[in-house]
């Protein structure tokens, strides 16, 4: 067992894997030569990769026993192709997987641990679990850990051989038959593919599932065809209201207004917001109003942003329209304005995951970012941030690129309710550390706005803000603060065994989930 | 003359929501008004006076004025309340329904028994009288001078309107009247008048037209019903910056002419006289609300 440096216990060795713990944002010195599953193919002219089904597929894909399969999340709640791959495996008896999709797994119909229970899947590797396959992961379903991974980690896991997939299965809102592949038209069009470009880059065998076969060529491609092995079109690969996640109108809870518009303040006086700055916001409440009231600041002061990176809501196109954004950088795109917007303005890219966030690369795009606004469950007094158990012991959230934008992003913003319900938000010590504090900046609650003394821009954000007469105070206060209204509570008691391991991006182990005990 | 804080936006917060006390703080109005009247049920009422009192005792907000509205001392719960409240030593009780004069002697008697059982100066606690009906109306002038604790008077337009068998609209025509009585009551007396609540929450254009009206006339401030409520009035009570230098000329004419020992203050070819200084004094105490400026030395030089 060995403590890695936020102090936190790790394994030395994980069903046979090797862990490193983690020891500084930046100290892993990465060397390996890329090398991924893809093998050189042959194909003649007049071969035909369109197949009749699923099945047929999977059975010339060559997937047997022990392999590992995966997926992209851009159908996110809406995705139907997850579950009818893992029908069509579980029907010709193929065992003992590795199920390795590009996010959180969040399939309800049907059930991942029924496909867990019977063997079908042996192994999880993703960016988080929640919902009932979460709880029964936490609860000990599974022999082997699950592997989280941040977005940026995966790709460097893929290139540094840690993650070897063998069969991709890519649903595309609109594909030809010979694999050239997009999201951005068709019944179910998600916009970018972002996340399933690696996946197409390495893995063994390439099946494009799609819905909306067009005439070839289906360009402009995400995927090209020189990746592609097999096309399948099925009746349905998503659900196009649960698709468009993102689409939400701009809040009208007072708190998380309160919230945005600290953020919001934060961000524009930290001394970064300027004409050409790179920003990274997420997509829910807090995220969206905030970009909105950065827009008004931006008009104020007449500047524009360089560049919005990451997962993209309609609300940052609308900016882009405005001429507030100069370039959109999508991995992906969170709702049909944003989906349609790469298609219509050449400034509106699909950009690939690895260059997003891949810390081990010639430099990924969340490098170049000046301010990030970074949402969380939890944040303690060392600013470390959790993203995916809750103080009910429950999984509840993915890691997500929160822990790669932290790092990259001049300014990385937490913006958080100092609680929720009856729960503190800022806590002494987070259950599971997912960000390094090191890599946070500031913490803004309604309550107050905490900058972290150990972030490598403290001093200039910290005199920006003074100049502006922001006030701060220590992290501590706003724990004290949220533990007078709440108490403190009763840590969650868990077993010795290792149910999950949290990937820092750098490949090393930033934490570990133990099985909870439950009083069954 | 103590010098009276700044009552711009007096924010509703009802003493059934535990989570709407922990929130309310840091909305930034300038007064919150814990409340055990309309807002709570008749089945939560002793839990809300027990919430209150222990919020009030152990998590009173800093740098906020707390105020709590009591309900009306002819209902069974109006002693009660006073019981738990004066004890807990608020910034300020309010008082709905006040009708007459009378009405508020009772009510400041009410409060000094309280306050000699409790072992607290007597006349400490001060109080809002509201007034609700074409009676109250009526009555402002003697309600406004009726005790030496009132702090403020207010009017509260929805009962008033009903009691009036009319309705509230957008142009607030038929508050006119009864707003310029309870302002002029409240001048006469020296106390600041407190305007009602805007209810429609979601319409923030509305509440801008009808604060911007009330400024217009001379209230203090205004109730609010929701936290959203609090900045666009804050907003409107904010001075402009020319506004603000204005008045800062004021005031350094005055050092000036202090300096120089003349008798007359000039300004721009004009005489800076009492209701000019006056203005200029409020603009400044608005302005320093509104953290444009710090301006403690200026006021009270």
């Amino acid at each position: 067992m060995a403590v890695n440096s936020l102090g936190r216990e790790i394994p030395d060795k994980l069903c046979g894997r090797k862990l490193t713990p983690y020891s500084g944002a930046f100290s892993a010195q990465p060397s390996a030569v890329i090398g991924t599953n893809k093998r050189q193919k042959r194909f003649l002219p007049g071969e035909k990769k369109l197949l009749p089904s699923i099945r047929e597929a999977i059975l010339k894909s060559g997937l047997r026993d022990g392999m590992t399969i995966s997926f992209h999340h851009h159908f996110r709640e809406g995705d139907k192709i997850v579950g009818q791959v893992l029908n069509e495996i579980r029907a010709l008896g193929i065992k003992n997987l590795t199920f390795a999709p590009s996010a959180v797994v969040n399939v309800r119909e049907p059930s991942i641990s029924d496909f867990v229970r019977d063997g079908t899947i042996r192994r999880i590797e993703a960016s988080g679990i929640r919902g009932e396959l979460g709880n029964a992961v936490l609860e000990g379903l599974m022999e082997e850990p699950v592997i989280l991974r941040t977005h940026g980690s995966r790709p460097r896991a893929i290139e540094a051989g840690e993650l070897v997939i063998d069969v991709a299965f890519l649903g595309a809102s609109a594909a030809d038959e010979y694999g050239n592949a997009t999201g951005c038209i068709g019944p179910n069009a998600c916009g970018s593919l972002g996340f399933a470009m690696i996946d197409a880059r390495s893995a063994a065998t390439v099946v494009v599932v799609t819905d909306h076969l067009v005439d070839y060529p289906c360009v402009p491609a995400s995927i090209a065809q020189d990746q592609v092995d097999y096309v399948v079109r099925v009746d349905e690969i998503g659900d196009p209201e649960k698709i468009g996640k993102g689409a939400a109108r701009l809040t009208r809870n007072p708190r998380d207004l309160l919230i945005a518009k600290r953020a919001a303040k934060v961000i524009a006086n930290c001394g970064w917001f300027r004409d050409g700055f790179s920003f990274l916001t997420g997509v829910g409440a807090i995220p969206i109003a905030c970009t909105r009231f950065l827009r008004d600041e931006m008009v104020k002061r007449g500047i524009a942003a360089g560049m919005a990176v990451g997962g993209i809501p309609g609300s940052a196109i609308r900016l882009f329209e405005e001429g507030l954004i100069r370039c959109v950088q999508a991995v992906q795109s969170f709702d049909a304005e944003s989906a349609l917007a790469i298609d219509a303005n050449k400034m509106v890219l699909e950009c690939d995951n690895s260059l997003y966030a891949n810390p081990h690369s010639c430099g990924c795009l969340v490098n170049r970012l000046d301010v990030g606004l970074l949402g969380a469950l939890e944040v303690d007094v060392d600013f470390n941030v959790n993203l995916l158990t809750g103080a009910n012991g429950e999984m509840v959230g993915g890691l997500g690129g929160g822990p790669d934008a932290a790092a990259g992003a001049a300014v990385p913003v937490v913006a958080l309710p100092l609680v929720r319900g009856r729960i503190p938000s800022v806590v002494r010590r987070v259950m599971t550390a997912c960000t390094p504090g090191e890599t946070v900046a500031a913490v803004v609650t309604e309550a107050g706005i905490a900058l972290n003394p150990r972030h490598r821009n403290y001093k200039a954000v910290k005199a920006s803000l003074d100049a502006a007469r922001i006030e701060t105070v220590p992290i501590e206060t706003l724990c004290g603060m949220a533990e007078e209204i709440t108490g403190v509570p009763k840590p969650i008691e868990c077993t010795g065994r290792v149910v999950a391991v949290v990937e820092y991006r750098d490949g090393t182990v930033i934490d570990v989930i133990r099985q909870i005990k439950t009083e069954r | 003359m103590t010098k009276e804080p700044l009552r711009r936006s007096l924010l509703y917060v009802s003493g059934s929501s535990p989570a709407n006390l922990a929130q309310a703080p840091y909305y930034g109005a300038d007064c919150l008004v814990y409340d055990l009247e309309d807002s709570v049920p008749v089945a939560e009422k002793d839990a809300a006076r027990f919430l209150i009192f222990n919020t009030l005792l152990k998590k009173r907000p800093k740098n906020v004025e707390v105020i709590v509205r009591v309900n009306a001392l002819s209902t069974p719960f109006g002693h009660e309340d006073l019981e738990a409240v004066v004890r807990a030593r608020p910034d300020i009780v309010r008082f709905p329904k006040i009708e007459t004069p009378e009405d508020v002697r009772r009510a400041d008697e009410a409060i000094r028994a309280v306050e000699e059982k409790a072992g607290i100066t007597p006349g400490s606690t001060r109080l809002i009288a509201g007034m609700e009906t074409h009676t109250g109306v009526l009555n402002a002038r003697e309600i406004a001078t009726a005790s030496p604790r009132t702090a403020a008077i207010s009017i509260g337009g929805e009962d008033f309107t009903a009691s009036m068998k009319t309705t509230r609209s957008a142009d607030g025509l038929e508050l006119f009247y009864a707003r310029n009585a309870v302002l002029l009551a409240a001048r006469a007396a020296g106390i600041q008048a407190i305007d009602t609540v805007f209810a429609d929450i979601n319409n923030t254009e509305g509440l801008i037209e009808d604060t911007k009206l009330i400024k217009k006339l001379g209230f203090d401030g205004k109730y609010l019903i929701h936290p959203r409520q609090v900045e666009p009035v804050n907003e409107i009570f904010t001075p402009t910056e020319k506004e603000l230098e204005k008045a800062l000329r004021v005031f350094e004419a005055i050092r000036q002419a202090h300096e120089k020992n003349l008798g007359v203050v000039a300004l721009d070819g004009g005489m800076v006289d009492e209701p000019v200084v006056e203005r200029a004094r409020r603009v400044v105490s608005l302005a320093e609300a509104a953290g444009m400026i710090d301006g403690g030395d200026i006021l009270w030089q």
